[in-house]
């Protein structure tokens, strides 16, 4: 019974978000104050019924209903409480449903955080909130419904994938797809904008939180991605160009250009119509990114001809959002008129370059994901691309952006002067080469071109974020800088971090397979390691093998290490549960796998130097990111009663 | 005032590309054995280990082939479809996957028991040699020996509607299915 | 030069660059396609001498493990042909008999495919899309 509850309760939230959908829009378009006020009641009742429904789901889970066909399929009565919650996601309807669920939780976030526009705008953000609400759930209610009944019902389920089985997976999802929905917003603010016909300064400074904030997101989601990737599969890899991986990044790289060039609209009025177009982008490649990490679809054009059904409708969901954007993008584009110019050396050449190298960067992923898909599908061959070409040719966009990166920051508006800003970043500049030289020599034997200019560059961008709020440190009577600037100052840092960590972590990983007996013992990067025995033990859902192993550097003991080989019943799945001893200056991985026979086990050792900085990197930018969106000025109200574009404040170079 | 419309034409032209390169190619086929003789096998029987189950009892009339195991939560999605083609008089073999057979039996006993005999496969080598990859799958065989239809994922109402109602009813044309009049609607 | 000139000229400079990183990067992207085999298609001889893929069903009972040592020897098929595989190193904990695996690596002087690496990474219940793939081409192919 409860689950059909579930079931009555997302028809009735389509219901309310096909009103939420249609009447605000239409409202805008004639100018009737009653269609456009529905927006937000609509708007809150889908919410109250997604969230029942969502509701349902959970509560079939954690009270083991296996008469619905997707609790059978993803959960075991010896799952444990808190994965049984989280295999709301660990499959396609379910996860389909959470998605449904963090598009109604920003739309109400929207719908509070929008008192403060004019009406014929919010509602029409709210309304294509609504098409897109209303596309995905007719997507999850003819297509894909998770409250699907299985009779005759089964005394306990499949149980849960033994690989999401971990904390990491569990959080992973849900950061992502907070951001991946997240691109609905700004994507939302571009299309009402081109419907209203005038896209302005005040546009943008009402659209810039939102996409910062669904970036934050974004950027925790893959960060946490990856860190399960390195933790859970105990291969030590912490990116693979996968293309569900890849699927994933390319909205990332989107917003991070996307939340650039508001910046410029906001302050200059220009840039309008890349703004629009990096929206549509990001939100396009998002929706992809989604629907590649839920289904095989587009990955193996076999599936896709299985299941015809499913993977046209998602197409054409795919199709509908980023062509009808593009439609209206080129219908109203001749609105969007440049408010001002700029001089070649200036802010906004840096950020113009920002923009072109990111959307080239995202180029270069989509040409290394996408092909392997034609291929198959024209010259049915199977081809995959190896990680060399991804690593080299990502670089080529990105490492001149990190160069204009730490120049770009401390430029000014419409004119820089050049001859102060090359004095300003002599310094940075010197001894980013100086360090960039003597750290990888001094710290490990051997070293390469790459490794040193990757090096610099990585020290450049940390030594130029850090040059101003260190300078105002020191200058007692200097203006504070803004959270704003600061948060800026603070997520280039994180890039700079960012880079020196995969540099040294690509440049001077060392990895080893031995077969060891108890009591053997392995070299590996300046580390001794000892296998003491490996004994049999047993968790709630599975049986195991472990492995007790020392640690030792220079003879002396660093740690104890246990790593276990496990089999989960059930599932009749192997898994290889790694030990990972975590400095900040390195890790060093242990994994247990398979017994060779003559007493002897199958060990894998990793030492990989700076992994530690390639995720602090990562949350130093999305803490910046939140410091940057909790500015003063976002939380002031601004009377916008008219239409007559507001001036905004002037503010100190720095944003 | 077109150069607006650039981006939306870049994504009409992939679109079609794209959509051009998906569709569905009619020269693809999903099983190889389409059209062949079934493989030779015999298998112990799963509910009597003395006798065997083989090639020789499907051939001479038209029967159908079931891949299951009681792992398969999908297998159980299509079990009472199976059991309603069973009680319409259709001949259904079935074809035991990586099974304990212990549990097998308990299934059959607590489910009820659509087949006429089932092959038990414990390692599923007898499965390589059908092309059977997943769990479960149906073929469709007709009376010389040869495999007339493959379908993957659960049998539906739908499924045996669609696509093999008709080639029953080819096969059919003289009087050998018994069962036809009164599965053909089911 | 007016700035917007200048601009310009920029602009046509960096297109210029792009144009000339672009063609070096199609062609190294096509000498880093990693192309796909099946065991009938390496027996006809079809496959590289360089690093390529090989995919099948791991035949039951072919699995031997030198005991103490990680290497380990195991057969490949697509149900016609079959190739043997040598792999030194940790297996993936997906990789079992009766499934379906890719590997990557060369074959050797003697027709053995000396594996880099073994890919086991789908659901076990499944099979890796191109290994299906093979299979029913490989029993196209012995039809005709």
């Amino acid at each position: 019974m409860i689950p059909e509850l579930g079931q009555f309760a997302l028809i009735l939230a389509f219901c309310l978000a096909l009103v939420q959908a249609v009447l605000p829009i239409a409202g805008a378009a004639v100018g009737k104050r009653e269609w456009m006020a529905l927006a937000r009641p609509a708007a809150a009742g889908q919410f109250v019924f997604v969230a029942i429904a969502f509701g349902v789901l959970v509560y079939a889970f954690l009270s083991d209903d296996f008469s619905v066909l997707f609790v059978a399929q993803h959960s075991n009565t010896a799952l444990p409480t808190f994965y049984k919650f989280a295999a709301t996601w660990g499959g396609h309807e379910g996860s389909l449903l959470f998605w449904i669920t963090v598009l109604a939780i920003w739309t109400v976030a929207v719908v509070a955080g929008s008192r403060s526009q004019p009406q014929e705008f919010s509602s029409r953000v709210l309304g294509v909130l609504g098409i897109v609400s209303a596309g995905i759930m007719a997507f999850a209610l003819f297509a894909s419904n998770p409250f699907t009944r299985l009779s005759p019902t089964p005394f306990n389920g499949a149980d849960l994938n033994p690989l999401l089985q971990d904390p990491g997976m569990v959080i992973h999802p849900p950061s992502l797809y907070g951001g991946y929905v997240g691109m609905a917003v700004p994507f939302a603010f571009a299309v009402a904008a081109l419907l209203t016909g005038r896209l302005d300064k005040n546009w943008a400074r009402w659209t810039r939180p939102w996409t910062v904030l669904a970036w934050v997101w974004l950027t925790c989601g893959i960060t946490l991605g990856s860190g399960w990737a390195y933790y859970e599969l105990g291969w030590g890899g912490w990116w693979a160009w996968d293309p569900v991986e890849n699927s994933s990044f390319m909205p990332w790289l989107m917003a991070t250009a996307l939340l650039h060039s508001l910046a410029v609209t906001e302050r200059r009025g220009i840039f309008k119509s890349w703004t629009v177009l990096l929206a549509i982008a990001g939100f396009s490649l998002s929706l992809l990114g989604t629907f590649l990490t839920r289904s095989p679809v587009l990955v193996s054009v076999h599936a896709f001809a299985s299941d015809p059904a499913r993977g046209m409708f998602i197409l054409g969901l795919l199709g509908f959002f980023s062509g009808g954007g593009l439609l209206l993008y080129a219908l109203r584009a001749s609105k969007l008129e440049a408010e001002g110019g700029f001089k070649l050396l200036s802010r906004e050449t840096f950020l113009l370059a920002n923009n072109i190298l990111l959307v080239i960067a995202a180029l270069v992923v989509l040409w290394g994901t996408l092909t392997p898909v034609f291929v198959d599908a024209l010259a049915h061959k199977k081809v995959s691309v190896g990680t060399p070409w991804f690593d080299l040719y990502f670089l080529l966009p990105t490492l001149p952006l990190a160069l204009f990166l730490g120049a770009g920051m401390h430029s000014t508006w419409k004119i820089t002067a050049g001859a102060p800003l090359v004095q300003r970043l002599m310094w940075p500049a010197a001894l980013a080469v100086a360090a960039g030289i003597a750290i990888p020599v001094m710290l490990f034997d051997k070293t390469s071109l790459l490794t040193i200019v990757a090096a610099a560059i990585g020290l450049w961008v940390c030594a130029t974020a850090l040059l101003e709020p260190v300078s105002r440190l020191v200058r007692r009577h200097a203006a504070p800088l803004t959270r704003a600037q600061l948060g800026m100052y603070l997520a280039h840092l994180g890039v700079g971090v960012f880079i020196l960590g995969v540099t040294f972590v690509s440049a001077y990983t060392v990895e080893k397979d031995v077969a060891l007996r108890p009591g053997d013992r392995a070299e590996i990067g300046g580390y001794e390691v000892l296998l003491r025995d490996v004994r049999p033990v047993t968790g709630p859902n599975y049986t195991a093998q472990e492995g007790e192993f020392e640690l030792r550097r220079n003879g002396r003991l660093v740690t104890v290490m246990k790593s276990q080989q496990r089999l989960y019943p059930v599932q009749q799945t192997e898994l290889t549960e790694a030990a990972i001893d975590t400095r900040i200056g390195r890790d060093v991985i242990i994994a247990l796998s398979k017994d060779l026979g003559a007493g002897a086990w199958a060990v894998r050792i990793h030492v990989k130097p700076g992994i530690r900085f390639l995720w602090l990197g990562s949350l130093l930018m999305a803490l910046g990111g939140l410091l940057a969106v909790t500015d003063r000025r976002y939380r002031q109200p601004v009377r916008a009663s008219s239409v007559v574009e507001a001036t905004a404040k002037p503010a100190a170079t720095g944003t | 005032m077109w150069k607006f419309a650039i981006p939306l034409v870049l994504l009409v032209a992939i679109g079609v590309f794209f959509y051009r390169g998906l569709s569905l190619d009619p020269s693809d086929v999903p099983s190889a054995l389409l059209g062949r003789p079934i493989p030779e096998f015999s298998l112990p029987s799963l509910t009597d280990p003395d006798r065997s189950v083989g090639s020789q009892d499907l051939k001479g009339k038209v029967v159908l082939l079931n891949a299951w195991g009681t792992w398969c939560i999908e297998c159980r999605h299509e079990h009472a479809f199976l059991l309603q083609l069973a009680r319409a008089g259709v001949p259904i073999y079935g074809f035991n996957l990586r099974d304990d057979r212990a549990s097998a039996l308990d299934w059959l006993a607590t489910l009820g028991n659509p087949y006429v005999a089932s092959a038990f496969d414990a390692d599923a080598t007898g499965a390589l040699d059908w092309g059977i990859t997943a769990a479960p799958e149906t073929f469709l065989i007709g009376r010389d020996g040869k495999v007339l239809f493959k379908h993957i994922s659960p049998m539906t109402a739908a499924v045996w509607q669609r696509d093999f109602v008709p080639i029953l009813q080819r096969e059919c044309a003289s009087t050998d299915c018994p069962f036809l009049a009164a599965a053909g609607g089911l | 030069m007016t700035p917007r000139r200048q601009r310009m000229l920029l602009i046509g400079f960096a297109l210029a660059g792009m144009a000339v990183a672009v063609t070096f990067m199609v062609r190294a992207f096509n000498e880093n396609l990693l192309y796909f085999f099946s065991p009938s298609q390496v027996a006809a001889g079809e496959a590289p001498s360089r690093v390529f893929r090989l995919g099948g069903l791991v035949i039951e009972h072919s699995f031997k493990q030198e005991p103490g040592s990680l290497t380990v020897h195991f057969v490949l098929s697509d149900l016609v042909h079959e190739i043997p595989v040598t792999y030194t190193g940790v297996l993936p904990d997906l990789f079992r008999e009766g499934q379906g695996i890719v590997a990557r690596g060369a074959l050797d002087a003697s027709g053995t495919f000396v594996a880099e690496e073994v890919l086991a990474k789908h659901d076990e219940k499944y099979m890796p899309p191109e290994v299906a793939d093979a299979l029913a081409k490989a029993r196209e192919t012995v039809a005709e």
